[in-house]
């Protein structure tokens, strides 16, 4: 196999394992949404970047935790509702990212590889940058997993038994920044979002406390880019769509898969039922 | 927070909240609340709907801070908070076992003990079970299972006894006793729970936005403003109270041994 392939299956797979319990915070704290403006603003990030020639992923990130700390401090604003908001953030980053490239003399850009991704132009440089962001990534998520639960679950109990929750809140909001910087090479800034919270979703079928969640997020995600690879090389389908097609179909299939299993459990109790009244 | 201006009343005071003033825009939710909590004693907060208790609560938690007025706590001081109501998402799958361990590793033997203790061997084997599935009485012992594991030098509770039968309530009023005898932490609750409330207490404040009379169960009950709030018949009712309950139920309503015998009547120490 070509080297460009295993870049692509490596990058992609260190992409799964970030998003694997960044993606159970977001889906608990019903944050996707949130996710979703961060994606979207990242094209912000990179039309400043080639104006201002740093690198993309730094770009990005800069401007990911500029709108993190802009929604924290407009948070509590009465009159206009949370959705509308980062509506307003996400879509006007966007369209001022698109504006902004298109006064860029002489910059020749590949838009659909920064929409959709670009898993199989992952350089060593990327992998870098995947690998070693990552890894900060988990060690700083592994430090501040446990206040960071306690306050997701019960924000008064948390805080009461002396959980930091603004430090704490903060350190998850980088995180998913620098997450949102690495992935979008992966899927592209549209489907970043997916990446994120389709596996998460697919693990709470089976998870029976938060850490197996994220454990099974992971196996889900890791499943969804090596089988979005395969098909993408197979057929030339895209591979950022590939890749989230296959974790959308690993999500309906066990979810019905779940759904029958049930069902035939709870016909098998009413037969039984029947059998000891005859 | 001010430089404190007076001392606590003596060297045992948990919580002292000193002339508490809290606004909401135009409205005044709390007004000049002094307030003291000190060790091994049980002091409740009555009043009627909309009186302030649960905003006072959250100030002497640290979660509210009121717009004027002192809060001393104790240095190093433990809480132990056990919320009225408490919702559990099930998008995050949890069991009790983890749920309690959830800010500080405990052996798994000590929150099965301390799961015993607050409701019984029944709510001890549940330890596995996902916190979606327990029932309003089993969650609020549950809760306060993982204050009392925080080993508190303060506990407070809001409304413990809400939407529990009576002898639920007797039972539950009888831990919280026990608990106080036992471990000698101070004890904050709001209550609805008039009877229980005069039976179990040590010291009462009648709130309504102003503190209306506090002091003794028995001399709160006869001060005019705790007449005009809940009426003459409440106190003649809570007047014939202190009787005892033979016999006890579990937490879905089967019999129980009875505890061994205590007089509500005389928790003072």
């Amino acid at each position: 196999m070509d080297d460009f392939i295993w870049r692509a299956w490596l990058g992609g797979l260190g992409v799964a394992i970030l998003c694997g319990p960044l993606g159970c915070l977001v889906v608990w704290q019903r944050m996707a949404y949130f996710g979703a403006t961060l994606a979207h603003a990242a094209l912000l990030g990179i039309a400043l970047g080639l104006a201002l020639s740093w690198p993309l992923q730094l770009a990005i990130l800069g401007v990911s935790l500029a709108v993190s700390m802009l929604l924290l401090s407009l948070g509590d604003n009465r009159f206009i509702a949370s959705d509308t908001l980062l509506g307003i953030i996400a879509h006007g980053a966007l369209a001022l990212g698109l504006v902004l490239l298109a006064f860029l003399p002489g910059v020749q850009l590949d838009l659909h590889g920064y929409l959709f991704g670009d898993i199989l132009a992952i350089g060593r440089a990327d992998l870098g940058w995947i690998f070693g962001g990552g890894c900060a990534v988990l060690l700083a998520l592994i430090k501040i997993w446990r206040p960071l639960l306690a306050l997701v679950i019960q924000r008064d109990l948390a805080l009461v038994a002396g959980v930091q929750a603004r430090r704490i809140r903060a350190v998850f909001f980088v995180l998913l920044s620098l997450v949102v910087a690495v992935a979008m090479q992966v899927v592209g800034l549209l489907l970043i979002v997916s990446l994120l919270i389709i596996p998460a979703a697919t693990a709470r079928y089976f998870a029976r406390s938060p850490e197996a969640m994220a454990g099974l997020a992971i196996v889900f995600g890791g499943l969804a880019v090596s089988g979005g690879l395969g098909l993408s090389l197979g057929s030339d389908a895209p591979t950022g769509p590939a890749v989230v097609t296959i974790a959308a179909l690993l999500f309906a299939l066990l979810g019905g898969v779940r759904f029958l299993h049930r069902r035939r459990g709870r016909i098998r109790i009413k037969n039984t039922g029947r059998g000891a009244a005859d | 927070m001010p430089a404190p201006q007076t001392a606590p009343p003596n060297a045992t005071t948990l919580l002292h909240l000193a002339r508490v003033n809290l606004q909401h825009g135009e409205q005044i939710i709390l007004q000049n609340i002094n307030l003291a909590v000190r060790a091994a004693e049980i002091v409740t907060l009555i009043g009627p709907n909309g009186a302030g208790k649960s905003s006072l609560l959250r100030i002497g938690l640290g979660l509210l801070a009121p717009n004027s007025g002192e809060v001393q706590r104790a240095r190093d001081m433990v809480v132990g908070y056990v919320p009225q109501t408490v919702a559990f998402d099930p998008v995050l799958p949890l069991s009790v076992a983890r749920f309690l361990n959830l800010e500080r590793r405990y052996p798994p033997a000590r929150a099965a003990e301390m799961l015993t203790q607050t409701g019984g061997p029944e709510l001890g084997a549940r330890l596995n079970a996902p916190m979606q599935t327990l029932s309003g009485g089993e969650l609020r012992r549950v809760l306060l299972a993982r204050a009392l594991l925080r080993d508190p030098d303060l506990l407070i509770l809001d409304e413990p006894g809400a939407g529990m039968d009576i002898s639920g309530q007797i039972n539950l009023y009888q831990l919280i006793q026990r608990i106080r005898d036992e471990r000698g932490c101070g004890i904050l609750l709001v209550s609805h729970d008039l009877y229980m409330v005069m039976a179990a207490t040590d010291r009462v404040f009648c709130l309504n936005r102003h503190l209306c009379c506090s002091g003794k169960p028995e001399a709160v009950q006869q001060h005019p403003e705790f007449l005009a709030l809940f009426g003459a018949r409440a106190a003649a009712e809570l007047a014939i109270y202190p009787h005892r309950h033979d016999h006890e139920h579990g937490l879905r309503g089967q019999p129980q041994p009875p505890p061994p015998a205590r007089d509500a009547g005389h928790g003072c120490q």
